[in-house]
């Protein structure tokens, strides 16, 4: 590692930190824009650190024997429980940490910049900022968790951002709501993730992610042979931490609160909901990685299976949506489907680790086209003042710029070379087809309605039948078109990025190859969904009416997101509100209230019955003291005599 | 002369004097009659002080003085109780104890 220190690496998390404190304690002293311009400048001070230290990490001090390290930059004891209890607060530097800081910082810095034109005149502008410093600062301090202690802390503290920024429109109550259903979804999956770090941390013995996570060490080993319902205690709790990582990833039947955030303003729609927050469950796995592989491969097929599923599935219902961002809501659930199944399909060391390299590879290039295709969508909403695919079209020509990022997205998204998405999404496609036929089969399926849903999407917007707008719409201003171009250009160079050599299971470097068997079929089946959706929505055509009426079933079900809503409202409200809780709020009002209430009405039954004797007559109580006094009198006397 | 009275006769004494005080207290509906059944216990138990103090302590002298202070008080009782029945006669137009009972529950 040499001589150099990555102890600086603290203040990556720290400097978003002190602007929230800034913007939060003194926001509504300073002018809107002064507060935008700091919480922007902090990040872009933290954007040009990050970069500064993947390249100081990725070439110049991480690589020690042909190994990349894992460094702890910065450790510190934050509780001291007991001498051989205490939880650390940290900086730990390897490839996937790395890597999320530059692609956290990447986002959240044109999410900033972007936020500045897009939130421009809005009330609570300087809290929109506040906020945003926070999620920032929190997820920063997730993705550097040096300890899983550390990252249930900060995972949690993504949550709360993600519950204030999806709530940010408080005077809306479907934005209220939604906000709620998210953090209580997440929430609910986070107790699968505390009791899963509880039962590791017990049977490791330790928080620490390198002791953890060693191979060869003894921590990774312990816990494989007892078994409860035939799966060893290992793989309960990785499968329990599992749960915590699919609530946030929004992984089936966990997704219902995604498509609803999509209530908190695009800026955060592309941060929180597309690039960052919801690929924390693929990070956490990412980091357990080691665990999954070595000691719970049950666990690892279930994530494999569940990434698949929840692909395919969201897919469907993308292609039925009209909310241009819920079905870009649905798009990330699908993509981020395709990146668990690539950690699930993945091995170990050199190729039979591809599918490791492949989910954060994924990860990477997806963080920067989805979040381009929110920004994009966030400039048509600006534009138009509606969600609505209905009531868009022939957008081409009044909004230049956003139409040729947003159709570069599009491309990506599509998997067509030389975009950067084509790269990482052949590397999963190759990983699925050594590992599994079956997965691989659903997941080239998926990619080819993915670029039907895209390009359904774009045609719709873009082309397609001009309907009446009430004003011009307008080309954004240069704040938000800024970091559209710069996330385009990141959408088409990311891909050349020799992940293989960067990020792998076991820090070695490999080299691949693209392999054409794969890699041309896929074009094949992406081009197709491209001609698909050009035919039927390039020009306004009934084609989609006849094939919705063919369809009749599938497509009423795609468009009811398979009635998942329903069913959750039926168990909550029909059974477990009706079964449990209205038993336990009878046996709350009329037994444990009933048991105090019954005490005082008691007390003031017998008080009433024994008031009498408070006669108000001197003579009275002085008779009853008198009788007192004799008889304690002989009582005394009796005592004393025997 | 003095000395062939027993101790017994005064406590007898005593003893009669607390309970027609007692008594007094709790069957007169008068109020200057209670007070003065108040003076009687008190009186009583002054009796017993210095006959206690005359035939078991002889050489001491505590006895006669507590009763002294018994007496003092008494008196200071006597003037403040006095007081306050002609409040309450001013107020109820009566000296009837069982007039005044407007301090019930």
């Amino acid at each position: 590692m040499g001589d150099f220190s990555f102890a600086y690496s603290i203040w990556i998390p720290l400097i978003p930190f002190f602007t929230f404190i800034l913007l939060g304690l003194a926001g509504h002293i300073l002018k809107p824009r002064l507060a935008g311009i700091i919480g922007t400048t902090a990040l872009g001070v933290i954007f040009v650190m990050s970069l500064y230290t993947a390249y100081q990490y990725f070439f110049v001090y991480g690589m020690v024997d042909g190994v990349y390290q894992k460094i702890i930059a910065y450790n510190t004891t934050w509780l001291q429980f007991t001498d051989t209890l205490h939880i650390h607060m940290g900086v730990i530097l390897d490839p996937i940490s790395v890597m999320m800081l530059v692609v956290v910082t990447t986002v959240s810095f044109m999410v900033h910049l972007y936020s500045i034109g897009y939130m421009h005149g809005e009330l609570g502008f300087e809290r929109f900022f506040a906020f945003l410093s926070l999620f920032s600062f929190a997820m920063l301090g997730l993705v550097v968790a040096t300890n899983i202690f550390q990252m249930y802390i900060f995972w949690e503290l993504v949550g709360v951002s993600s519950y204030l920024l999806i709530g940010f429109y408080y005077q809306k109550p479907s934005a209220v709501a939604a906000s709620k259903k998210a953090f209580i979804v997440t929430r609910f999956a986070d107790l699968g993730f505390l009791i899963g770090i509880l039962i590791l941390s017990y049977i490791t013995g330790t928080f620490d992610f390198i002791t953890i996570t060693d191979p060869n060490g003894a921590a990774i080993h312990q816990g494989s042979g007892t078994a409860f319902l035939g799966l060893s205690v290992m793989t309960w709790a990785v499968l329990l931490i599992f749960i915590g990582g699919a609530g946030k990833s929004a992984m089936f039947p966990l997704h219902i609160w995604l498509p609803d955030a999509m209530e908190g303003p695009t800026p955060v729609s592309a941060l929180i909901h597309a690039a960052t927050m919801v690929v924390a469950g693929v990070y956490l796995v990412a980091r357990l990685f080691p665990v999954y592989y070595f000691s719970a491969p049950e666990a690892l097929h279930v994530i494999a299976y569940v990434g698949g599923f929840t692909s395919l599935f969201a897919a469907v219902i993308a292609c039925t949506q009209l909310d241009i961002k819920r079905i870009l809501a649905f798009s990330t659930l699908s993509q981020i489907g395709y990146m668990m199944l690539a950690l699930g399909v993945s091995g170990w060391g050199d190729h039979e680790g591809v599918g490791f390299m492949a989910g954060n590879f994924h990860l990477f290039t997806h963080a920067m086209f989805k979040a381009l295709l929110f920004l994009g969508s966030g400039a048509i909403i600006h534009a138009v003042h509606s969600n609505y695919m209905n009531e868009m079209g022939g957008l081409r020509k009044y909004l230049p710029i956003t139409h040729l990022t947003f159709l570069i997205a599009c491309l990506t998204i599509a998997g067509i070379p030389p975009f950067s998405g084509f790269f990482s999404k052949d590397e999963i496609l190759v990983a699925a087809y050594h590992h599994d036929k079956v997965l691989f089969f659903v997941e080239y399926f998926v990619a080819g309605l993915t670029a039907f849903y895209m390009f359904r999407l774009y045609f719709s917007v873009f082309w397609g039948k001009e309907p009446h707008y009430h004003h011009k719409p307008h080309e954004a201003p240069a704040t938000m078109t800024i970091p559209l171009i710069f996330l385009a250009l990141a959408s088409i160079f990311t891909g050349f990025i020799p992940f293989t050599e960067l990020v792998t299971t076991d820090g070695v470097p490999f080299h691949a190859h693209i392999d054409w068997g794969i890699a041309l079929p896929s074009i094949g089946i992406g081009v197709l969904g491209i001609l698909g959706a050009m035919v039927m929505y390039r020009r306004e055509t009934n084609l989609p009416e006849k094939m919705a009426a063919n369809l009749k079933y599938l497509y009423r079900w795609s468009y009811n997101k398979f009635y998942i809503d329903e069913v959750y409202l039926f168990i909550t409200k029909k059974i477990i509100f009706r079964y449990i809780s209205r038993p336990v709020a009878w046996f709350d009002r009329h037994m444990v209230d009933g048991a105090m209430n019954g005490m005082a009405g008691l007390t003031n039954l017998i008080s009433f019955k024994i008031r009498g004797f408070q006669s108000g007559q001197v003579q009275k109580y002085a008779f009853v003291f008198v009788t007192g006094a004799l008889a304690l009198a002989l009582v005394f006397i009796y005592l004393w005599t025997n | 002369m003095l000395y062939g009275i027993r101790l017994e006769y005064f406590l007898i004494l005593a003893t009669l004097m607390f309970f027609v005080g007692i008594y007094g207290f709790l069957t007169r509906r008068n109020l200057i009659t209670m007070l003065m059944s108040v003076e009687l216990i008190l009186n009583a138990v002054n009796i017993q002080f210095v006959a206690f103090n005359r035939y078991l302590f002889p050489d001491k002298l505590e006895g006669h003085f507590f009763s002294l202070i018994v007496v003092a008080v008494a008196a200071a009782e006597a003037a403040v109780a006095i007081a306050i029945i002609i409040n309450i006669y001013r107020h109820f137009t009566s000296i009837n104890v069982e007039d005044v009972d407007e301090m019930k529950y």
